[in-house]
């Protein structure tokens, strides 16, 4: 059974060995003449003045929740789909009422203006 | 396939759940103000508890045996609509007051109640677990309802934590259990219950299920968190929290561990009688030190999670019977208790100290009268609801042949009237010096009206409520 | 030693390695990092159990959505605080510490000796169970009440991320 992953493990493998080895051998071959200018964070940009930790603001948050919410919902088509034809009609129906569910809290973050970046 | 008798049996789920997605709407589309969701999550509560009525006599398993409805668990259903209802009725004066009054709070409160009623009704593992997730989530948001105090934000944060990790023992348990049986249904793991109770495998699973259910009662040595949490939460959310929680936990570890697990007289049974009477003496003795009434009655919720332990242990139908009645008697009177304290405390969360009772008999004769009610009830004195809730558990152990367990019960009962009667000593034969407080408002009083009365209902007329849940006995 | 045991063994010692990263590395993005790892170690051990279907969800939802939100949370707190979380051995942290090893050896020593009474894996019902399929069917026939639980589950979770997160309500 796990034979059949085989094929998949060596893309894996296969690719992350391929994004390794370009990076590395970029190191390698390429040529180093470092000067203070290029070392700098930008090259003739703007100069960093502060840590880039700064606090985030708590909108972040709230989209990144939501989002995890809806994801969660959307993992749930995954396995309806598939078995779509052999579920019938109750399981039409049965999706039917987790979305409207979800809808309803959908319709309650819109009007809340939690989508907005006021 | 599904049939007319599934949805006949989930009719109060059904009801809560329409009620919810309404409130969810109307307020998503500011078509009223919160006092538009109060009306309406009052009225979905009295057809959830009508409907549960009319469930009463019904018995059966639902939904490929995921529920299960009978007459205890439509019971419970009732008690913790009504319990619903107290705190809607005392919500709106108390968060008005506080400038925080939102229709969140009944949108959260009845989906707490819908996880408490599956919690109540559960016949699968996994029913369990969503009910207790369901309900507990909301509690945890509930317990940091007003944003912008600090003193929520904490007992919010602190309930979440810990919640969340006796979250996952429960869960934990319930995979072993899955595990050694082959199955979540609480029918079929009854049955295989013979042959596997003394498996090394099904223990651990029902130790970890005792440890995340312990946690949900506030049981000594899970009991951490109450205090804190108690203190800090807005003081309707205590006051729910501490009764119905506390109520659809019992419930569950009730089905768990006597219709299903049939404990009586095992080692898992010692367990629980061991975590009773240490839940007895620690909260009771602590709460002699507390001088702020939430606390107090937060470690007095841990000892009367120790009476009602006491009847889980006995494992046997009386315990079951006891349980369910002390659990009537523990959520009224505790909800008018903390209704009153809601309605003596101050905007700035002053006011819930000892002291500030001082005298309260000399200008609000009246509530001083009922809270006196509740503190007698609480004490355990005849002939008040908590007297009988007592008396049944009690028995129950008794029979069980947990005699010194129901010894430490008396006997810690006896400690915890210092206590209780010295908030009637502080408010009756002391002078008042303290500022004027008004009469609390309409829906306060009715709220206040429907605990007390039910006090002396359930204390004066026990069979009756117990031919409620349990008609063969 | 078979293919499914090298990999049992492969993932299971960098799942516990990268777990132990998490709780000892003192910049908490390296912790999320580390978490990232033990989850894809974790999503290939439900591989080895035949569960394609949760081993696709634990790198979707676990190592995608989750970790974003833990990141943003990382972000969220004042990291210049987290020298603050000092490692002094206090009298609690050591009798925490002990308790805590004391139950994994319990759990360990039960399932160690309940192992002989674990049912034999049947590799063609193994097969047969965790595909999206035979989950698609399962979910929407014997668990459709539990299903529709979780649509409340998440909107309750919808209004209580609205209500405690969003900077101004109304």
């Amino acid at each position: 059974m796990l034979e059949s992953y085989i094929p998949i493990f060596m893309m894996l493998a296969l690719g992350v060995a391929f994004a390794v080895a370009m990076g590395k051998i970029n190191e390698i071959v390429g040529p180093k003449r470092p000067s203070e200018e290029k070392l700098s964070t930008y090259e003739s940009g703007m100069e960093p003045v502060r840590t880039a930790r700064e606090r985030f603001s708590v909108k972040f948050y709230m989209v990144a929740m939501l989002f995890i919410i809806f994801d969660i919902e959307v993992v749930f088509l995954y396995p309806w789909a598939v078995s779509f034809r052999s579920l019938g009609i109750q399981g039409f129906v049965t999706m039917l009422i987790f979305l409207s569910i979800l809808l309803i809290g959908y319709y309650y973050v819109w009007r809340k203006g939690a989508l907005e970046w006021d | 396939m599904l049939t007319y008798t599934d949805f006949l049996l989930a009719m109060p789920l059904f009801s809560l759940t329409v009620t919810v997605l309404l409130i969810i709407a109307t307020e998503a589309a500011r078509v009223g103000r919160a006092r538009f969701s109060q009306f309406l999550a009052i009225t979905g509560l009295l057809v959830t508890s009508l409907l549960a009525g009319l469930n009463l006599r019904e018995s059966g398993v639902a939904f490929q045996g995921m529920i299960a409805t009978d007459a205890a668990s439509s019971y419970l259903t009732i008690l913790l609509s009504l319990a619903g209802i107290v705190t809607a009725l005392v919500a709106r004066p108390y968060f008005e007051h506080r400038d925080a009054h939102r229709g969140e709070f009944y949108i959260l409160l009845l989906f707490a109640i819908i996880g408490m009623v599956l919690m109540a009704s559960a016949n699968d593992l996994i029913t369990l677990f969503l009910g207790i997730e369901l309900m507990s989530f909301c509690l945890y948001v509930l317990a940091g309802f007003e944003r912008t105090k600090d003193k929520q934000n904490e007992s919010a944060l602190k309930y979440f934590l810990l919640g969340a990790f006796a979250s996952a023992f429960l869960l934990y348990g319930i995979a072993l259990i899955y595990g050694s049986v082959g199955s979540t249904n609480l029918d079929a793991i009854a049955r295989a219950y013979a042959g596997i109770s003394n498996q090394p495998l099904f223990l651990l699973g029902t130790a970890m299920l005792i440890v995340g259910l312990g946690f949900k009662v506030a049981a000594v040595p899970f009991h951490m968190w109450a205090p804190d949490v108690y203190e800090g939460a807005p003081t309707v959310v205590t006051g729910f929290m501490a009764t119905a929680g506390k109520s659809a936990a019992f419930a569950a570890l009730a089905i768990v561990m006597i219709r299903t697990f049939d404990i009586g007289g095992s080692t898992t049974a010692d367990v629980l009688a061991l975590l009773a009477a240490a839940s007895m003496v620690l909260g009771n003795v602590v709460a002699i030190a507390q001088t702020n009434l939430k606390r107090m009655l937060a470690y007095s919720s841990v000892a009367h999670a120790g009476y009602l332990l006491a009847g889980v242990a006995a494992g046997t139908a009386e315990g079951f019977a006891g349980v369910f009645l002390y659990l009537t008697a523990y959520t009224v009177t505790t909800l008018g208790a903390f209704a009153v304290i809601g309605w003596h405390e101050r905007t700035n969360d002053e006011g819930t100290s000892l002291d500030d009772y001082v005298g309260l008999s000399q200008h609000q004769p009246v509530i001083a009268a009922v809270m006196a009610l509740y503190m007698f009830s609480l004490t355990g004195i005849p002939p008040f609801a908590g007297f009988i809730g007592k008396y049944y558990v009690f028995m129950a152990a008794v029979r069980a042949d947990l005699t010194w367990l129901a010894i430490v019960g008396v006997l810690t009962s006896a400690v915890s009237a210092f206590y209780y009667l010295r908030v009637i000593v502080m408010m009756y034969f002391r002078e008042r010096d303290g500022e004027h407080i008004p009469l609390p408002r309409i829906p306060v009083m009715i709220a206040l009206g429907i605990t007390a009365a039910l006090v002396i209902v359930v204390g004066v007329l026990p069979s009756t409520v117990l031919q409620l849940f349990m008609p063969a006995m | 030693m078979t293919l499914e045991q090298l990999m049992f063994y492969g993932l299971g010692a960098v799942g516990i390695g990268s777990g132990l990263l998490v709780v000892t590395r003192r910049n908490p993005v390296m912790s999320a990092l580390s978490l990232v790892l033990n989850f894809f170690c974790l999503a290939g051990l439900y591989l080895t159990l035949n569960a394609q279907f949760i081993a696709v969800i634990q790198i979707i939802v676990y190592a995608g959505a989750i970790m974003v939100l833990f990141l943003f949370v990382i972000m969220l707190l004042n990291l210049r605080d987290e020298r603050a979380l000092s490692d002094r051995l206090s009298a609690r942290k050591i009798i925490g510490a002990g308790l805590a090893f004391g139950l994994l050896l319990q759990v360990l020593y039960i399932l160690m000796s309940a192992a002989d009474g674990f049912p034999q894996k049947d590799e063609a019902l193994a097969v047969s169970t965790g595909t999206v399929e035979v989950i698609g069917v399962q979910l929407f026939t014997t668990f459709l009440f539990p299903f529709e639980i979780t649509s409340l589950l998440l909107t309750a979770a919808i209004v209580g991320a609205v209500l405690l997160a969003k900077k101004k309500l109304d």
